[in-house]
């Protein structure tokens, strides 16, 4: 690997006295180099603060700060009813939003022991693949901008709109988008909206992402700076708690999806890309290849959703329609007291994770009975990634940083809650 | 179970298991919707942590949770959770301790434990016996206080702004436009359990008007 031979001696430090030294053959008192990464930097992908250590260029040794953007959101999430702690959540990975309502209504529901309407759980599928390939288009996008390339971000972010769009006519919101109920789904979507969205996967989506892939996917120069990067290997990926792109690009065949299926992914047919090497490129090429499959898996949604209601009809946790709430004198007080004082929770404790586009995000939710959570505590994919920084980095180039970086996925709002 | 919510295999016999290979550290199990969780005493989490990875196949460790209970003596849980990728399957294990008494780590055992023992410490102010980088992690540069504490209000002590004058961004005690309101929006029927405003005035041992007799107990 040339990438990771020593530096040249002309990189080192070159103060006066250190030359006059180096003179006189002795370099004993080069000192290493710190310097900071971020918080404001372009390939940090939000507001990371590395401290790096390094020997020339040769990185000794990473400090990840983070905590930039904590908000308190498992704080705030106790002095709120459960309805009014979810929006929080799409707060967390501002670019996967739905997935991340989903542990959170998984886990309500869980402790209330409801089931939901199958056409809720298809939606619930549908959009949360739609939700992986958007987070996918993006963080493929920024990080072959993070090793040099334009295009195929640009090319990315269009597709991305379409995306975008889509939340919007399902939720009303591009990104924030509170869809997922405890109880189902906040709407039923257009016909039209489910015509758009298959005529998208069949022409949009296969023509510009293989274009845009194949700008970069054999690309020599993509190749090198990627190809055997921070290799992990299977013992450290389950060490450090891995999970979801970063583990399987280690060569675990793990997907929550597929292990431990909740809603309706038992009766869908997919595959799980697994890598060979344990690299960067790895981890690239297995969200190129997830991106393929969730889509697979939502044209599937699309032709087996049967009718039906999207929200549960135990009102005692879905709102009721508000043409009901015209003529139905219970119905309005259902609704007046769903929305002031919201639905009790059993109590008792449960941890839920999904496969959100990251890897395992987990909701550890602990109930006292009351109509708030006692504690909520998030599991975010960012921070035992995030952490692994430092060994997955050390003997790496500096410019490596941000390949590492890029093929990590890592959002703050998520890292930091 | 529902068919929904993700579906987890149960592990036959594997408290009884657990209990045996651990003796005297196991304290009590449940298993609650589906979930296992083992309480475990505190000095010997990490040696029960140790067992379930290496004889039980745990191999990730995926978080660790505080949770503040303050009317409890040992105010907080600390609830790890495992999983097995090879018996797909996932296990809790909680201790409890108060602000003085360690956790031993498990960041020996796994790596990972790191940065989630820093997390359980930054919030509550839960000591990790051996964690070897125990700073803050999510708080502020500076930070006073463990702000996840059920003691620790939700506004703060200090807010923070950019001081033009002094061209850098300043501490000041927190000021509220408007007081903290915090309604619980509980029906005063079932489950308040405050007195409602006005009903402080009636004081209910007092005896209220005599109850007047009927007619037919009226002496004529």
């Amino acid at each position: 690997m040339s990438q990771i031979a020593p530096a040249p001696e002309s990189e080192a430090p070159a103060d006066a006295e250190t030359k006059v030294e180096r003179t006189g053959a002795t370099q004993s008192d080069i000192a290493n180099y710190t310097i900071n990464f971020g918080p404001q930097h372009p390939a940090a992908h939000g507001v990371l603060r590395l401290v790096l250590e390094l020997d020339g260029e040769i990185i000794e040794r990473v400090d990840p700060h983070v905590g930039l953007l904590h908000r308190g959101t498992e704080k705030l999430c106790e002095y709120k009813t459960y309805l009014q702690a979810l929006p929080y959540f799409d707060r967390l990975d501002y670019v996967s939003p739905m997935s991340m309502e989903h542990s959170f209504v998984l886990a309500i529901e869980k402790l209330l022991k409801l089931e939901i309407p199958l056409r809720a759980q298809y939606l619930r599928v549908l959009f949360a693949e739609l939700t992986r390939i958007s987070n996918h288009l993006l963080n493929l996008g920024s990080h072959v901008m993070d090793v040099g390339a334009m295009t195929p971000n640009l090319w990315f972010f269009e597709l991305r709109e379409d995306l975008m769009n889509f939340y919007e006519r399902a939720s009303g919101a591009r990104m924030h988008a509170n869809y997922f109920r405890p109880g189902g789904v906040r709407l039923d979507i257009p016909v039209k909206l489910v015509a758009d969205i298959a005529d998208w996967l069949d022409n949009r989506l296969p023509r510009l992402f293989e274009d845009a892939v194949s700008l970069v996917a054999d690309n020599r120069i993509f190749k090198q700076r990627n190809v055997d990067i921070a290799t992990v290997s299977k013992e450290d990926a389950l060490a450090w708690g891995f999970s979801g792109p970063m583990i399987r690009a280690a060569g675990i065949p793990w997907d929550l999806r597929k292990s431990q299926p909740y809603e309706v992914y038992d009766r869908l047919d997919f595959e799980i890309p697994v890598g060979t090497r344990g690299d960067c490129y790895d981890r690239f090429m297995v969200r190129v290849e997830e991106v393929r499959q969730s889509a697979r898996i939502m044209k599937q949604c699309i032709s087996d959703m049967p009718e039906g209601p999207v929200m549960t009809l135990d009102r005692k946790v879905g709102p009721p329609k508000r043409a009901e709430m015209k003529k139905s004198m219970e119905a309005l007080i259902h609704h007046f007291k769903l929305f002031t004082e919201g639905f009790h929770v059993p109590a008792g404790e449960v941890y839920v994770a999904t496969e959100s586009p990251k890897g395992e995000f987990g909701v550890y939710l602990v109930s006292d009975g009351t109509n708030k959570p006692y504690r909520v505590k998030i599991r975010p994919t960012a921070f035992s990634h995030l952490q692994a920084m430092d060994f997955m980095s050390r003997g790496h180039m500096l410019a490596d940083v941000t390949a590492i970086l890029g093929a990590m996925d890592i959002v703050f709002g998520e890292c930091d809650r | 179970m529902h068919n929904h919510v993700p579906r987890i295999p149960a592990r036959e016999g594997l408290v009884d298991e657990v209990k045996a290979a651990i003796g005297d550290a196991f304290l009590s199990a449940k298993d609650e919707v589906g979930e296992v969780s083992i309480d475990v005493a505190r000095e010997s989490v990490a040696e029960v942590i140790r067992t379930l990875r290496d004889r039980f196949e745990y191999q990730q460790l995926m978080e660790i949770a505080g949770v503040d209970y303050p009317s409890r003596p040992e105010r907080f849980d600390v609830v790890y959770h495992l999983l097995s990728v090879t018996r797909n399957h996932r296990l809790r294990i909680r201790v409890t301790t108060d602000e003085e008494k360690p956790v031993p780590s498990v960041v020996n055992l796994f790596p990972v434990a790191g940065w989630l023992e820093r997390e359980v410490f930054d919030l509550y102010g839960v000591i990790f016996d051996g964690n070897p980088d125990l700073r803050r992690i999510l708080t502020d540069y500076g930070f006073r206080g463990f702000p996840f504490r059920k003691d620790f209000p939700l506004t703060g002590y200090v807010e923070m702004r950019y001081s033009e004058e002094q061209k850098r961004v300043v501490y000041e005690p927190v000021s509220l436009a408007q007081d903290f309101r915090s309604f619980d929006f509980m029906s005063p029927w079932e489950g308040a359990e405050y007195i409602l405003p006005g009903d402080e005035k009636a004081q209910p041992e007092a005896p209220g008007a005599p109850t007047p007799l009927k007619a037919d107990e009226i002496k004529k």
